[in-house]
């Protein structure tokens, strides 16, 4: 199963900073959400070499998840030169994962 | 005392100016707050303020109050922007020449101290450790990201409309709500919720249904419509989020919580000029059709350290495309983008970083190992920074010339190319940033 089934995200940047949201459709999922998206599988799914660049928070009252990735934008929006430069993309690349 | 009501006009530079139009003429509103500037939007409005003293602000400051000025007048709608971008007075003599012409009598008030380009040198850029003078010839601009003390003292003053270059875009809600409430600028809980409030409302149509929609999975009524959003905020800072009726989108639980956490990292540690939010334990309830209630949010003593964004001239982008299409298309893109690497070699370190795509496949996102999908078409995409203008055109003619010498059947070309202002950030002490605001002179009333 593609997390995109259960779960809905957004992505936002700052600087080389991108932050993507993963929060559960329903309160059932949430457990099963918070348990598979480690900052490690997450880092592997976007093939970020050193995991320490990815930080997971954890909203329990909300049913979301919150990752702050290092480095993720080729440099920030304003030199960027990769077609998407704020990587409003990669919400979406994240709920491809299989869970 | 009563809540006040404040909408969002607008949620970056380009937003669409009807849905501010019906805030201001159904919304009953109090406050009308348009952010219009991003990350780069300030440096490249220095720029053209070098090339001419009276330019400098947001170029939609004209459509956009002529658009809403005269309903706000009249339902006594005060507006907060930071569309002065470089040039805050200029705007505010422009939304005055307006007002006269229209025949409104508003008072109009600048808010100035966020340009701080005259003491960045020493301080270190956090992005390659070097103190901002090691830019030299190529630093353009440094502009704090300021609180909302100034917007304050503003309104009190009996502003209008108050017009801002580089506020911290929280602040320029969080200013309303300061000056309504007489909030203390030590009552972290309180400015750490109404911070919460301006981050919810920056980004205007990303909590009513906008940047949210996936068809089959999560559906927005009438986007195309989509209504721009306020909040009815309660004294103690807690709010209601919602939107006029009969407008597209909608306001719920879900999109509340993506714009919760838009451009957070640590939820407990929102860093802002004038406190440190903590939105760690907010909670959200639906309490009605398009209508949610947000309570919890609380704040830390801010840390006397300011943001500042630097700009700077960062060479030159040049870019092209073309597109190829039906059987073994992906083949003939690779072809596309190693012909195109092979005759750039000559130039060498004119090219400082480049970077080829083939849009279908891993232009968003390269480094996912997704399956390649089967697709009808490619477009590949090729781009570099390059240190001079004429290497930058160079990346378009030969991506242009593919047509004659590239690959077979390839078509669409595109090609650009601009100068790159990029932007690094330091971090300044409060006290070098003396913040103010000017009230005009009202002319009209004096003629």
């Amino acid at each position: 199963m593609k997390l995109h089934r259960i779960a809905h995200a957004r992505a936002g940047d700052k600087g080389d900073i991108s932050n993507i949201s993963v929060i559960a459709y329903h309160p059932k999922d949430w457990p099963l959400i918070k348990e598979r998206l480690s900052e490690a599988r997450v880092a592997s799914h976007f093939g970020v070499a050193d995991a320490e660049c990815v930080k997971r928070y954890v909203l329990p009252q909300l049913h979301a998840l919150n990752f702050v990735v290092r480095g993720a934008l080729a440099g920030g929006v304003t030199r960027s030169l990769a077609l998407d430069t704020h990587g409003k993309c990669l919400a979406s690349v994240l709920l491809e994962m299989e869970l | 005392m009563r809540r006040v009501r404040i909408g969002a006009g607008a949620g970056f530079q380009g937003d669409r100016i009807d849905p501010a139009v019906d805030l201001a003429t159904r919304g009953a509103l109090d406050f009308l707050v348009f952010e219009c500037l991003a990350e780069r939007t300030i440096a490249l409005a220095q720029q053209n303020r070098r090339k001419d003293p009276s330019a400098g602000f947001d170029p939609l400051l004209e459509r956009r109050m002529r658009a809403v000025l005269p309903t706000c007048a009249q339902n006594g709608t005060r507006i907060v922007t930071n569309m002065g971008a470089a040039n805050p007075l200029a705007a505010a003599c422009l939304v005055q020449r307006i007002a006269r012409e229209l025949g409104l009598s508003v008072k109009i008030a600048a808010v100035t101290g966020d340009d701080v380009l005259d003491r960045i040198g020493p301080h270190l850029l956090e992005e390659t450790a070097a103190p901002a003078s090691a830019l030299g010839q190529n630093l353009i601009s440094a502009n704090a990201y300021i609180g909302c003390r100034a917007i304050v003292s503003a309104l009190d003053a009996g502003a209008d409309v108050v017009i801002c270059g580089r506020a911290s875009d929280p602040a320029l809600f969080l200013g309303p709500l300061v000056h309504s409430f007489g909030w203390h600028m030590d009552d972290w809980t309180r400015l750490g919720r109404g911070t919460l409030v301006g981050h919810l409302l920056e980004c205007a149509a990303q909590i009513t249904g906008g940047y949210f929609a996936d068809p089959g999975v999560k559906c927005v009524p009438d986007l195309a419509h989509v209504g721009f959003p306020l909040a009815e905020v309660a004294p103690d800072g807690n709010a209601v989020i919602t939107k006029l009726p009969g407008t597209g989108g909608l306001v719920s639980r879900s999109t509340c919580t993506e714009q919760l956490l838009y451009e957070i990292h640590d939820p407990e540690r929102y860093f802002q000029p004038d406190v440190i939010a903590d939105f760690s334990r907010v909670t959200l309830e639906e309490i009605g059709p398009d209508r949610v209630a947000v309570s919890g949010a609380s704040g830390k003593p801010a840390t006397g350290a300011i943001k500042v964004s630097v700009g700077y001239h960062d060479g030159w982008l040049g870019e092209g495309q073309i597109s190829y299409a039906g059987a073994n298309c992906v083949a003939r893109g690779r072809l596309a983008l190693d012909l195109i690497h092979a005759r750039l070699a000559d130039c060498g370190t004119g090219i400082l970083e480049d970077r080829g795509d083939l849009i279908g496949i891993d232009a968003t996102c390269r480094r996912a190992s997704l399956p390649l999908p089967a697709l009808a078409d490619i477009r590949v995409r090729y781009a570099a920074r390059c240190r001079d203008e004429a290497t930058a055109r160079r990346i378009g003619e030969e991506i242009e010339a593919l047509y004659l010498c590239g690959p077979a059947g390839g078509g669409g070309v595109f090609k650009t190319v601009r100068e790159i202002v990029g932007v690094a950030s330091a971090f300044i002490s409060a006290e070098h940033v003396t913040v103010t605001h000017e009230i005009l002179e009202d002319q009209h009333e004096a003629a």
